[in-house]
């Protein structure tokens, strides 16, 4: 098993083929899947015909795209034109995409090969996979613990080998968190630095697609494939994208990294304390800076996002209707309880309850008490970080308060899973670039993730200072052991 | 604070969501410990703040009014629960 990286440099160079890295890649898949589960739908034959144009395609001489032949997974709430489209709830069950997302048609254009669709918390509503529709996804570290959500599945799929880099969604920590959780790279670039078009709709002023990889420079590989203006999404940002790939190495020296002491409070767990402040250490060791900064919106910023997206939601969830796509109710009698019926049959209970949630907020007379005051607080998160960022490059500090937890922990409390996002929802709010890498092992062998987060449209700047950490911290983790 | 069921009912009826009596208390209570935690945001001063909507602020984004192929009729229907010719089937709502 080898990277992205090296792969498409062994394809070009004609010492192994697409098609014999698919074979690879789909055999360890097929082997263990059925133990880590991280997969809805895989489409071997499409897979391989793909591999198989890829490698026709240079065998012509003509020029092969950034991705050529790797092995792709994705996040399970990304329309594909060949493939199903449930984002892990019974209302889409049937659903088939009539077209490519945008990110999608831009693997394809780069020569990627998709190799499946990946588990995900029903709409992305989770930090476990548990909410998924259909199985929770295992932790390739330990089976017994969930890989994080919502993207557990593309987390999973990447730290077991069974594709080298993956597609996610980032809401409120959605990949950060389950890279953590597994020992993988998970990147949230810029609000609108790539194309939400064809992305299921959640949150859509928090919602950004990015990738996940071993490796920081596979995670950026990835996005110099999906970065990018695309019309059909107004949000997205009409700037250039810099060359990730070519430019990720940076000096150390003179790197000026804000910790700030809010994200080292009450809560976290000790040994991604220690293992993050040592981290930490060695880069100052090397030459950066460390510089003492506050965050004091912090503990405010999972309030705020708990009536943030949940409002986006009930408005982005109403286009279930039972009447134009998804699942229809069989037992009605008027136009009403068609819709009322089939969308109570159609959702989970944590789709349910942010629904209510949401159009409790936004309801007469409650609007200017949740929905504008959390606005108004977003505003006050976005100054923090302004403020932070005039006297450092990134934030740095712990993704997760925790390490992977037992399956079945949290899931009777849905506070409690909700502030299992307690570093990562301020990123979103305020529509910064964040990172997490791997930074070292609990005592129980389960992986840490440091976090590093950056000025709106310094993606760059967050990959080298990633790069920067990779490099110096020099790990080496074992695979994953897969019991 | 619980929500009494009385103002889930009417939240889920706005939401269109059926749910059941035992169901409106579960979510009932959810909600209130939730809005309790929220609760919290009121401690916070935030006179004169605009409210942040969006956080990469854009301006309006416009194109020609030219027209363009979009999704075909077959496609957009293609997942139709129920439909009929190329229209999409709902109970009757006029008498």
């Amino acid at each position: 098993m080898t990277d992205a990286v090296s792969i498409r440099q062994d394809i070009l160079t004609r010492k192994t083929t697409a098609t014999q890295v698919a074979e690879r890649f789909l055999s360890r898949l097929a082997a263990i899947d059925p133990k880590v589960r991280a997969f809805l739908s895989v489409n071997k034959d499409a897979a391989l015909a793909q591999a198989k144009k890829v490698d026709e395609k240079l065998a012509r001489g003509e020029k092969a795209g950034l991705l050529a032949g790797i092995p792709v997974a994705v996040k399970d709430n990304l329309c594909t034109i060949d493939a199903p489209t449930t984002c892990g709830s019974k209302i889409l069950e049937n659903y088939r995409a009539p077209y490519d997302a945008t990110v999608v048609r831009r693997l394809r254009e780069e020569d990627a090969v998709i190799v499946g669709k990946t588990n995900l918390d029903e709409f992305a509503m989770g930090s476990s996979t548990e909410n998924s529709a259909f199985f929770t996804s295992r932790n390739p570290w330990n089976l017994q613990c969930v890989p994080g959500g919502s993207s557990g599945g593309s987390a999973a799929a990447v730290a077991a080998g069974m594709a080298p880099i993956a597609l996610g969604s980032d809401t409120g920590g959605s990949i950060r968190q389950p890279a953590a959780l597994t020992g993988t790279v998970g990147f949230k670039p810029t609000y609108g630095r790539v194309s939400r078009y064809g992305l299921v709709a959640y949150g859509s002023s928090l919602d950004q697609v990015g990738p996940f990889g071993r490796s920081v420079r596979d995670a950026a590989l990835l996005s110099q494939a999906i970065s990018g203006h695309d019309p059909h999404d107004s949000t997205s940002v009409n700037q250039p994208v810099p060359d990730f790939v070519g430019q990720l190495d940076r000096d150390t020296r003179g790197l000026r990294l804000g910790v700030p002491k809010e994200y080292f409070s009450a809560g976290l767990d000790a040994e991604i304390r220690t293992s993050v402040e040592e981290a930490i250490a060695k880069l100052v060791a090397k030459g950066a800076t460390r510089i003492e900064v506050s965050l004091p919106m912090t503990e405010y910023a999972i309030a705020a996002y708990y009536i943030v997206a949940p409002c986006e939601a009930s408005s982005n969830l109403a286009r279930y209707d039972g009447v134009h796509y998804g699942h229809r109710s069989k037992d009605y009698d008027d136009v009403t309880s068609l819709i009322s019926k089939s969308r109570k049959e159609g959702f989970g209970p944590e789709v349910t309850r942010r629904i209510i949630l949401g159009t409790f907020a936004l309801s007469s007379g409650y609007y200017d008490a949740y929905y504008n005051r959390a606005l108004k607080v977003r505003r006050k998160i976005k100054q923090d970080f302004d403020k932070a960022f005039e006297s450092c490059d990134v934030i740095v500090g712990p993704t997760s308060p925790t390490p992977a937890f037992p399956v079945g922990a949290k899931v009777g409390d849905p506070l409690s899973m909700y502030l299992c996002d307690v570093y990562t929802v301020a990123t979103n709010l305020a529509g910064l670039p964040g990172i997490s890498i791997p930074c070292g092992l609990t005592s129980a062998g389960l992986p840490i993730g440091l976090q590093v987060q950056g000025r709106v449209l310094d993606d760059l700047g967050v990959l080298q200072a990633a790069r920067a950490f990779e490099r110096e911290l020099a790990l080496s983790l074992p695979w994953p052991s897969l019991t | 604070m619980a929500i009494d069921r009385k103002t889930v009912e009417k939240v889920a009826k706005l939401a269109r969501l059926q749910l059941t009596p035992e169901e409106l208390d579960r979510y009932g209570g959810q909600l209130g410990a939730i809005l309790d935690y929220i609760a919290k945001l009121e401690k916070l001063d935030v006179a004169g703040l605009e409210p942040l909507a969006q956080a990469v602020e854009t301006l309006n984004v416009f194109r020609a009014d030219d027209p363009r192929p979009s999704l075909s009729r077959d496609a957009a229907l293609q997942n139709a629960p129920e439909k009929t010719g190329d229209f999409f089937i709902v109970p009757k709502i006029i008498e």
